[in-house]
């Protein structure tokens, strides 16, 4: 049944970087469900590894240059992909950034450049896109984007992060609330903490893992390749009646309180 | 395969480098390796070897043969 889940669907990916980002992971499962997939890549340091990733996933599929916190490019974008697919059916947003010195110590030492580039990229990018994609949504569709439990609980060193993802949650309700009569549905995937090269960023990630295992409900880390199954849900006609959602795909983690 | 060659081997595939171009004394630098690089090695590292490498650790990491030498400590 997966295999007809997005047949005929056109999917934008952004927020590969390389094998280990969740969006990967995303964009394989996709793959499998008979999605068309188009991929995004943030700077030409990424633009050989993506494509060769990308080319080997889907030949031919498009691949974009997108530094989202640049409006041209987001504008060129949406022009360039207006040019590949008539229609977008979903939108995958699985990208982020702080400054390293920023998911360490205290949050009380955030700098105020740091907290602007933090939701600047982490939060308003998330607007910035749909704002320009969402006219080609015509047949109506589906918007994700990957949060983190540290938007609503304290997480040692995650700090500006959570913060900003607090705000990238709050964008989703107003989004879902804005695009609904459009039949465009936005909803956050909030994943548990994954082994990805932007989690190492977060200071002593490692310590995160310890003892998580045994602290989950389902005993055991989710790895990304699940949580790409319940990105499936949500961008497929299987989540028509979920809109403004966090679904959290974090093994119950959430639900803990010690 | 010793410690050396396989650390070689993995910095060579994450790193897109020539496995003969590595030294234990070719630094990261010499060889291009930006900070997404290293966290990326480290990763790897990590995986290959089961071992944790602190943030600390890898501020000290500046050559092939300091990775080396830090694997066989732990290993």
């Amino acid at each position: 049944m997966a295999e007809q889940l997005l047949e005929g669907k056109n999917v934008l990916v952004m927020g590969v970087a390389n094998k280990r980002s969740i969006a990967w992971a995303i964009a394989v499962f996709l793959k499998k469900a008979g999605a068309n997939l188009a991929f995004t890549y943030q700077s030409e340091r990424f633009k050989d590894k993506v494509g060769r990733m990308a080319e080997g996933l889907e030949p031919g599929a498009p691949l974009f240059p997108c530094d989202v916190g640049i409006d041209a490019e987001i504008d060129a974008l949406a022009d360039a992909l207006g040019k590949k697919w008539t229609k977008l059916d979903g939108l995958v947003h699985s990208l982020a950034f702080a400054k390293k010195e920023e998911l360490s110590g205290m949050f009380a030492e955030t700098s105020r450049e740091g907290f602007l580039l933090a939701q600047e990229i982490s939060a308003y990018s998330l607007v910035a896109v749909t704002k320009r994609l969402y006219p080609m949504f015509s047949e109506g569709g589906s918007i994700i984007t990957l949060t983190f439990l540290g938007s609503q609980r304290v997480v040692p060193n995650y700090n500006v992060m959570g913060v900003a993802k607090a705000s990238l949650e709050a964008s989703v309700r107003y989004l879902a609330n804005d695009l609904g009569p459009l039949g465009i549905r936005v909803n956050a995937l909030s994943a548990g903490p994954i082994r990805t090269v932007s989690a190492k960023g977060v200071s002593d990630f490692n310590k995160m893992l310890d003892g998580m295992e045994e602290k989950n409900p389902l005993r055991r880390l989710v790895p990304a390749e699940e949580v790409a199954g319940s990105a499936l849900f949500l961008l497929s006609d299987l989540s028509t009646a979920v809109t403004g959602n966090i679904l959290y795909a974090d093994g119950g983690y959430h639900i803990m309180g010690v | 395969m010793s410690v050396e060659n396989k650390v070689k081997g993995i910095i060579a595939d994450q790193l897109e480098v020539g496995i003969d171009k590595l030294t234990l004394d070719t630094t990261f630098e010499d060889i291009d390796a930006d900070s997404l690089d290293i966290v990326e090695l480290v990763m790897a590292l990590e995986e290959e070897f089961d071992l944790e490498i602190s943030d600390q650790e890898i501020e000290n990491i500046k050559t092939v043969g300091d990775v080396v030498r830090y694997i066989e400590s732990k290993v």
